[in-house]
């Protein structure tokens, strides 16, 4: 009964998103501000029955009603509940519901926090919002309807893929997919101001902290799930340029040009079609993420389940919308004219070469993704596409945009000297150069890369604190005035210096871990020792023990250093029965220096040997910890006044023209 | 010539579309084997641990077959093994087996002892000599050979209902109607 709740809820949140995507679109053409106030009550609405339907379908995850066929193929009685309350995205059905609860928890905020917003702008956003709405309503309800019910219902579920119940992958598709369905907010906009012909520093306003929540959760997504594949796959690694992957950096390099192009519309009143454009392609990157994992164009690890009569339906949805905005673009966007020239070296310069670096960048991941799929289309045959493409393309790329990133803050609006710029630069450049060295002098065969990395994660690191210790005047101004001045430091500031420190960070993890990762594979027997970047593991040997849902096989190492003990590690290998599947839990020890981390792998002979692996990872949590910055920084920012929802109409009731600022 | 320029994404993205389309066509976990529709090369592999008989490309004559590529250290091969019990205990056809790259030769005995066996006949093939005859780029992967020995279909990645109802039975069915030629 409950299950036909969802499904009936979920049937009116179509009619409603119907209503929602025609009425306040017309209503805006004809200046009828009922019709175009209609947008509101729709989306709340339509929040409300889509919230509804998502319980029902939890409610039958959590209660285990095998009768539901999505219930009965992903969840299991024994399995713990978090994992059931997972379970309700971790399938296919599930995760789309999720998208449009999440969509129209965006919608609904719109019409929550928009009071200030004109109403013909938000009248078409929403109207745009609630026709993607409509697409993905009838994408579930035709195609993958999650309370479809099974007669009779089995005795007990499937189970959910193993490899899926895991915490950091319980919230991994959540904060995703708020990052990628945040950017329909952007799109949403930019289509409402294509159609209106008019972008301008307000509109640049509205855009930028919904981009900016968005890019805080998509970064926090990808970080996750990087996360997630270097503790559970076991390989010590964390980035495979899988497919799918890719498919959550490109949305991310497209926001990342986004949020930093709509600074040059709100500040300079210029790039504007560029800014529109990046806000169509930063979403129709976001829903090719979502075909290509959910239609099986290309298989990856993360195909869990494709269906190409999905694929078809999406690929549809796709033409429709992204085709649809870009002929809207090629028909409406040569109307909207930026009025500034600008000089190449300059704040805006920086920030548009950023752009096109971080355009160039997706381009090339784009190329890499779907190239085995255009070989394969004419005929050429089943290839892959690796990591060596991705390294050959993006380490040139990254060189010159880090290079320019810690110079482009020191640059001032309008026109700037570069000298001076780099004048102030000095100490990073020595800092750089002292780096280097004392890392060729303690690492001798490390390879080249390695150095490179070092030498550009000093340079924008030490770099950024400069231009932070210039914007308060550090050391050229009296020190009551240097406080005062960092006291006054908006939050903006503080957020863009703590999201480069983080690029910074995240650069010298990936470095570390990519450069210099030792890497150890034997048998041991219990009593074995084997030494492992500095470290001695001696090998205690493996016990079974029982788990909730499944049975894992625990090893054993005593880990020292000098002769000294210096941590236990216990990685496991576990197997669910239901699924008859193992999956690796690998034991990390986190240092700030390096990861200590250890697999325990299959019998191997008869004494009772085993296959170990252990690798030391140098500076692999900086990453994770420049991502933490990242997406710190992103919050700092979003809460700056400026920002804050609202803030727009206030200084326009100043009388002062906005665009002046 | 302006306008050009901003016709340019929907063209990129309309060229995009439609390889996605020819995409959709194709199944990504068919990889086209360069040995179908060829006789299988000679091949012949001893017993495993256990048995007395191997497997050699003589057995492959004269009836619809199926050779399924295994190991004991391959994981997807576990995922199919209920399914293949399944069909041994159905006897729907024969399905003989390639055991391949065990480190140990005990591994794949012992395997097959705790999961169940459903192999009529089972090669070792430690060295991959069965495996090249084949062209197999990983485990598990199944083959339907036909009565003459000639290589019909490949099918790679783990087998299960969906799969043999949709696919892999039509295939057998056919070939079993239309004699040695489909």
């Amino acid at each position: 009964m409950i299950a036909e709740v969802g499904h009936f809820a979920l049937v009116l949140a179509l009619l409603v998103a119907m209503v929602q995507a025609s009425v306040p679109m017309v209503g805006a053409a004809r200046n009828n501000e009922v019709w175009m106030a209609l947008c509101r009550p729709a989306a709340i609405a339509q929040f409300l029955l889509v919230a509804l339907s998502f319980l029902c379908l939890t409610h039958a995850f959590v209660t285990s009603d095998f009768s539901v066929i999505t219930v009965a193929q992903n969840s299991h009685t024994d399995k713990p509940l978090i994992y059931k309350i997972s379970g309700v995205w971790g399938n296919h059905e599930g995760s789309m519901l999720l998208w449009v609860l999440i969509l129209s928890i965006f919608g609904s905020a719109v019409a929550f926090f928009g009071s200030n917003l004109p109403p013909g702008l938000r009248a078409r956003a929403l109207a745009v919002q609630g026709l993607i709405a409509v697409g993905f309503y009838l994408f579930l309800l035709l195609t993958s309807n999650p309370f479809e019910r099974v007669i009779p219902p089995p005795m007990n579920g499937n189970d959910l893929n193993p490899l899926l119940q895991d915490f950091g992958l319980a919230i991994h598709p959540p904060m995703l997919y708020l990052g990628y369905v945040g950017f329909s907010m952007a799109f949403s906009f930019a289509i409402a101001a294509l159609i209106e012909g008019r972008v301008d520093a307000a509109w640049a306003r509205w855009v930028r902290p919904w981009t900016m929540a968005a890019w805080v959760f998509l970064t926090g997504g990808i970080a996750l799930g990087s996360w997630w594949a270097y503790y559970e796959l076991g390989w010590g690694g964390f980035w495979f340029w899988d497919p799918v992957e890719n498919a959550s950096f490109m949305p991310w390099l497209a926001g990342t040009a986004l949020l930093h192009s709509s600074i040059v519309v709100e500040k300079r009143n210029a790039m504007k079609t560029w800014t529109v454009f990046l806000a169509i392609v930063a979403f129709s990157f976001s829903l090719l993420g979502t075909f290509l994992v959910r239609s099986g164009v290309l298989t990856s690890v993360h195909a869990f389940a494709t269906d190409p009569g999905r694929g078809v339906f999406i690929l549809l949805l796709l033409i429709i919308v992204i085709g649809g905005s870009f002929a809207l673009f090629a028909w409406r966007g040569p109307q909207l004219k930026s009025e500034v020239l600008f000089q190449p070296i300059s704040r805006e310069g920086g920030l548009l070469l950023n752009n096109l670096i971080m355009t160039v960048a997706a381009a090339a991941v784009l190329l890499g993704t779907l190239y085995p799929l255009f070989l394969d289309a004419i005929g050429g045959g089943k290839v892959s596409v690796g990591a060596p493409f991705f390294n050959a393309v993006f380490i040139p790329l990254m060189v010159p945009m880090i290079a320019a990133m810690a110079v482009g803050p020191l640059l001032s609006w309008k026109r700037a000297d570069l000298g001076p710029a780099l004048k102030r630069l000095w100490i990073a450049a020595a800092a750089m150069f002292v780096m280097v060295a004392v890392t060729w002098v303690l690492i001798t065969d490390g390879p080249f890369m390695g150095l490179v990395g070092v030498a550009l994660a000093t340079w924008l690191g030490v770099g950024t604190l400069v231009s932070f210790a210039d914007q308060i005047r550090l050391f050229r101004a009296p020190l009551p005035e240097s406080l005062s001045r960092l006291r006054r430091t908006p939050r903006a500031t503080w957020g863009m210096t703590l999201a480069h420190l983080g690029i910074a960070v995240a650069i010298a993890g990936v470095t570390g871990a990519g450069a210099w990762k030792i890497e150890s594979v034997q048998v041991m027997k219990p009593g074995d020792k084997v030494t492992v970047g500095g470290y001695e593991y001696e090998f205690k040997g493996a016990t079974e023990h029982p788990g909730p849902n499944y049975t894992a096989r625990r090893g054993l190492f005593i880990v020292s250093k000098g002769g000294k003990v210096f941590t236990v590690m216990e990685p496991e290998k576990r197997i669910y029965p239901v699924q008859n599947m193992p999956t690796t839990e690998a034991a990390i020890h986190s240092t700030l220096w390096g990861d200590l981390y250890a697999v325990v792998g299959d019998p191997q002979g008869t004494e009772g040997g085993f296959v170990t692996r252990i690798y030391f990872n140098p500076l692999v949590i900086w990453m994770w910890m420049g991502g933490l910055l990242m997406m710190f920084g992103g919050f700092l920012s979003l809460t700056d006044r400026r920002y804050r929802i609202g803030a727009p109409t206030r200084r326009q009731a100043g009388a002062a023209p906005v665009a002046a600022e | 010539m302006k306008r050009l320029v901003y016709l340019l994404p929907l063209a990129v993205f309309l060229v995009i579309a439609v390889y996605f389309a020819v995409g959709l066509t194709k199944d990504p976990s068919r990889l086209p084997s360069v040995l179908i529709n060829t006789p299988v090369p000679k091949f012949d592999l001893v017993a495993i641990q256990g048995r007395d008989r191997g497997f050699s490309s003589k057995d492959l004559k004269g009836e619809v077959s199926l050779v399924n590529v295994f190991g004991s250290w391959c994981v997807a091969c576990r995922v199919e093994h209920p399914f293949l019990m399944k069909l041994a205990k159905q006897k729907l056809v024969p399905v003989h087996a390639i055991d391949w790259r065990e480190v140990d030769r005990t591994a794949g005995p012992a395997w097959l002892k705790k999961f169940g066996d459903p192999y009529t006949l089972i090669g070792d093939d430690p060295r991959s000599k069965g495996a090249i005859a084949f062209g197999v780029t990983g485990a598990p992967e199944t083959f339907v050979i036909d009565a003459d020995g000639v290589i019909r279909y490949k099918y790679i990645g783990p087998m299960s209902q969906q799969i043999w109802d949709e696919t892999l039975g039509p295939i057998i069915q056919k070939l079993r109607q239309s004699g040695a030629k489909p």
